[in-house]
């Protein structure tokens, strides 16, 4: 029997392997991947509730994750293209122009 | 049955997931983030979810995930390759990581009982077998109404800022 503790579990994993990635990472596209892992990773949860109630909000939010994660994809890499343009690089680390 | 295909399932995800961020070439990262997304669209129709699994495999595989591949092959690949992947504060990242996965299972495994003793919710039982799409879709165009033509908003500003960063000359 497959309980949503199951999932949450699962939903948990795939969120700390996104943290990972995010903090650690120097590629600034694989850091965005990582995000998008994370935001799955909320939808499972989402998922695994609307199933356990029988209501469909969750599946409704889901949706919603799933269009932020694209506004979010697009901005971010249009944000890519540019600093690349700028800096000719896509490494995190040497994206350094607000530090003192 | 079910167990056999969520342990298939969450270990693809797992697995793909590590990949993802432990690839070099970001390439092939994409390649193992779609084989990720696919498995979550399996875990979603496990769950009777078939609208949001058809959506995650449209928009994320469809879209999402070719506009990424579009702009690794735009901002060049090769210089990537020779310099380390990850950054100073690695082993930091990674325990502080450890401990909130810890964390997370340990308060999940706790509380496990308060929400799997939760009541489901009454009547729509033989319409989540049959009417799952019909549902979503009057659940977004009534409850929903004012968050959705919200997103519809959020998208458009999404594409005006895509197109202003993206340009050379505004």
């Amino acid at each position: 029997m497959i309980t949503p503790t199951h999932y949450l579990v699962l939903s948990a994993l795939v969120f700390t392997i996104g943290v990972v990635g995010v903090l650690t990472r120097r590629n600034v596209i694989i850091i965005f991947m990582s995000i998008e892992l994370m935001l799955n990773s909320v939808n499972l949860n989402l998922i695994a509730f609307s199933d356990q109630l029988n209501k469909f909000g969750g599946q409704v939010f889901a949706i919603f994750v799933i269009t932020v994660a694209a506004a979010e994809a697009a901005v971010g890499l249009g944000i890519v293209i540019a600093l690349f343009r700028n800096k000719e690089t896509v490494n995190a680390d040497e994206m350094d122009l607000l530090k003192w | 049955m079910e167990a056999i295909l969520f342990y298939t399932l969450a270990a693809i995800l797992v697995l793909f997931a590590v990949l993802t961020v432990l690839a070099r070439n970001p390439v092939r990262s994409a390649v193992y983030l779609i084989s990720a997304l696919i498995a979550v669209a399996g875990l979603f129709l496990l769950q009777k979810a078939e609208f949001v699994a058809a959506v995650q495999i449209l928009v994320y595989v469809g879209g999402i995930m070719v506009l990424f591949l579009f702009v690794i092959m735009l901002v060049s690949v090769r210089e990537v390759i020779g310099q380390p992947k990850t950054n100073r504060q690695t082993k930091t990242a990674v325990v502080l990581a450890a401990v909130l996965c810890v964390e997370l299972v340990f308060f999940l495994s706790t509380g496990a009982s308060l929400f799997e003793d939760a009541e489901p919710g009454p009547a729509v039982i033989e319409q989540v077998q049959t009417l799952n799409t019909e549902s979503v879709g009057t659940l977004l165009y009534t409850t929903y109404l004012l968050p959705f033509e919200i997103a519809s908003v959020l998208l458009l500003v999404a594409i005006v800022g895509a197109v202003v960063l993206a340009k050379k000359t505004i």
